[in-house]
């Protein structure tokens, strides 16, 4: 899959920028143009480690390795430039920011993916807020909502979609998003992934999930394995499967011999 | 808005109202306090025997005060004061018509763009220039109505009773020792009456503007709601940028009479070596509503505490803070609300940010006095620092003599995190405008209250002021 490759990952290593402790430890990893990959692993294995460091979060440093992003050195941008670039992280704990609605916030995004000599035509923009927000089934009043304040665990993780879906991203990096949804709430983040995959078969996901359930929902074509900051099988979705029955404990042990 | 539109065509390094204007005044008194000075004042204004007895008497009890020391840094106040000019005037007389102002007071408040936005906005325009109103005009619609909207000396010249009646009984002489001191030497400031069921649909506006050197501007403000009637009332301030310490000490006094509102918004905005040190209350009479709005961008030590005394049964006080602190600066600012009477409700919202080496304070008092029941009252602080070297305190004062009083109190500190800018800059927005963002959004309780001229301002200043503060 070379020539279709979105991003590669090989050998990263990377740690928490004050601290000397690695927590990924040579990760390699190749997702291709369009591919739906799931990293899944336990606890402390560096899952949202990586989910941070490919965003270009500050308070994470890759040591060693590289990452190369449609053809970019990825790491060598800042997290605004790389969501400029077609990255996306869907958070696992989407950050409260009291007194900004969430219709100037996207607007502001938005925005700021535009060519520079272009300016965001604001009706335009209000129709296609509102086309998405209908298309996830949202209320138009959430748009003046300030960004995640007071929001229920599921209205967060929809407005983490509606972001992605206002951004169209080329990778979106999926952090736990299953995390604390009940089994509706889940249903319409996985149905309103599944709508943007179909709208832009390039787009790319990785989605990162202790659980099987959300691949109940969203089919990966991938499925790795990680523990203890390395991938330490890859497979097709029978790899998940063999987890849920097995568990990690299997891995662990090999990880730690 | 998109980024490049709201950092392109600012001044970033600068202070926008840092420009001076050459112009001889038509007088100077001596530099420092005197009695000396207060009776030139006096004299210039051919005042009755009656102001100029007050005015000596409240020098008496300026010199008898010692400098306040709970509130900000006075140290270096006394050699100042020494250094000051008390009066300038800067033309022989008032005028109505900005065709009649003198071209270069003319062009600073041009620069400025007071007469196009009394054009367009404003029911009336008052323009300070150092010691005195230079420019006060009302529309005449309002003028019919028996509304008074003039010069502090022309209401005590036209409207002697009206005057007499209220001035000094609403902040005494002895308050404080700055208000002793404003009543010493007042020069300019409004007097405002608006009659019995009249509302203003547009705000009254006052501008002050320091220009020159080493200035010290008194102003004086009287304003009476009378009963049912309903207005609004704007005050702006700037001053060029000079490297000793200029002060202002104003006095403002408002009488709300039965069922009016009135709302007082302060857009302050002095230059950084400034002194801005006043007293501004009101009384709120039966059913009456009064709100502060109280912005304090600039100056190098602000103390202020605007205050509501809840007279009459079911008054409303209401008092919005908003302080900006930059490096060098320290707003030591908040409320004060005094419920004197039953059924009395009130609410203070105070927000501040600290950036640098800034510091600001809120200080506030709430008091519910004996047979004020049913009084009640909230009280919410909130204080966003920006960097590691930002300060803040809060003393927040509440005395409680009723025992059926319902106050609530809340307070927070909170610094921007990295993870709400790491939120914003992994959605594409870079970190300064992230920044500017959430700054934004901390002050939007309050900035949703200002006229839209006023918030637009306020969050370019915070486009501005966020530029580089990151790291």
């Amino acid at each position: 899959m070379t020539d279709a490759s979105i991003l590669r990952i090989e050998g990263l290593e990377a740690k928490v920028a004050d601290e000397d402790l690695s927590i990924l430890k040579g990760l390699t990893l190749d997702i291709g143009k369009g591919e739906i990959h799931a990293i899944m692993g336990p606890n402390g294995s560096g899952k949202s480690t990586l989910a941070k460091v490919l965003a270009g979060h500050p308070g994470y440093e890759a040591t060693m390795g590289s990452v190369e992003f449609r053809g970019a050195d990825l790491l060598d941008l800042e997290a605004d430039e790389r969501s400029q670039a077609g990255v996306f992280l869907a958070f696992q704990y989407p950050v409260e920011i009291p007194g900004v609605s969430i219709a100037n916030f996207l607007r502001t995004a938005v925005q700021a993916h535009l060519p520079e000599d272009e300016e965001l035509d604001v009706f335009d923009f209000t129709d296609i807020l509102m086309e998405r927000m209908e298309m996830l089934e949202m209320d138009v009043a959430f748009a003046e909502r300030h960004v995640n304040d007071g929001f229920s665990g599921g209205e967060k993780k929809r407005n983490e979609i509606l972001q992605m879906a206002m951004l169209k991203p080329k990778l979106a990096v999926m952090d736990e998003t299953d995390s604390g949804l009940d089994i509706d709430a889940l249903k319409i983040v996985a149905s309103g992934v599944n709508k943007l995959s179909e709208e832009d078969p390039e787009m790319s996901v990785l989605l990162i999930t202790h659980y099987q359930r959300l691949l109940d929902y969203i089919k990966p074509d991938f499925v790795h394995v990680m523990v203890d900051g390395r991938i330490v099988k890859s497979g097709g979705p029978e790899v998940a499967l063999e987890l849920e029955a097995g568990g990690y404990s299997e891995f662990e042990t090999a990880s730690a011999s | 808005m998109p980024e490049n539109e709201t950092i392109q065509g600012l001044d970033l390094d600068e202070y926008k109202y840092d420009f001076v204007t050459e112009v001889d005044p038509v007088y100077r008194a001596q530099r420092g306090l005197s009695e000396e000075v207060v009776r030139q004042i006096s004299q210039h204004k051919e005042e009755p025997d009656w102001m100029l007895d007050f005015r000596l008497k409240a020098l008496e009890v300026y010199e008898s005060k010692p400098m306040p020391k709970w509130g900000g840094d006075l140290d270096g106040l006394e050699q100042v004061l020494d250094e000051i000019y008390f009066y300038v005037r800067p033309q022989d007389r008032m005028q109505h018509s900005w065709e009649d102002v003198p071209d270069e007071i003319k062009d600073t408040f041009e620069k400025l763009g007071i007469p196009e936005a009394e054009r367009e906005v404003l029911a009336g325009v008052g323009a300070q220039y150092e010691s005195e109103m230079v420019y006060h005009s009302l529309r005449e619609e309002w003028e019919k109505q028996g509304v008074i909207f003039d010069s502090i000396e022309d209401g005590l010249k036209n409207h002697p009773e009206l005057f007499r009646e209220h001035f000094g009984t609403i902040i005494p002489t002895a308050d404080n020792k700055f208000s002793a001191m404003n009543s010493a030497v007042w020069s300019g400031g409004s007097f405002v009456y608006i009659p019995k069921g009249v509302s203003l649909d547009t705000p009254l506006q006052a501008y002050f503007r320091v220009n020159q050197e080493r200035m010290g501007q008194f102003e004086r403000t009287l304003i009476i709601v009378d009963e049912g009637a309903q207005a609004h009332y704007i005050e702006g301030c700037t001053a060029p940028v000079y490297s000793t310490e200029s002060f202002h000490s104003g006095v403002i006094e408002i009488v709300v009479k039965k069922n009016a509102r009135f709302r007082y918004t302060t857009i302050q905005n002095w230059s950084n070596n400034m002194y801005n040190l006043v007293t501004q209350r009101a009384i709120v009479e039966e059913g009456a509503n009064m709100e502060w709005l109280d912005g304090n961008l600039g100056s190098k030590l602000t103390m202020k505490y605007p205050s509501c005394y809840l007279m009459g049964e079911g008054a409303h006080g209401e008092i919005l803070s908003i302080a900006y602190s930059g490096d060098g600066q320290h707003q030591d600012t908040g409320g004060k609300v005094v419920h004197a009477a039953p059924h009395t409700t009130s609410s203070i919202v105070s927000k501040s940010i600290s950036k640098g080496h800034g510091r600001s304070t809120y200080r506030g008092l709430l008091k519910v006095h004996e047979g004020a029941h049913h009084a009640r009252s909230n009280v919410e602080c909130d204080a966003l620092l920006i960097n590691e070297t930002s300060r803040t305190d809060t003393y927040p004062y509440i005395e409680i003599e009723e025992n059926d009083a319902n106050v609530g109190h809340e307070a927070s500190v909170s610094r921007i995190g990295e993870e709400q800018l790491f939120y914003l800059t992994s959605r594409g927005i870079p970190e300064d405008e992230a920044m500017a963002m959430i700054v934004r959004g901390f002050i939007e309780p309050i900035a949703k209250e200002l006229p839209l001229e006023y918030a637009v301002e306020l969050n370019r200043l915070i486009e501005l002021e966020m530029e580089g503060s990151v790291g």
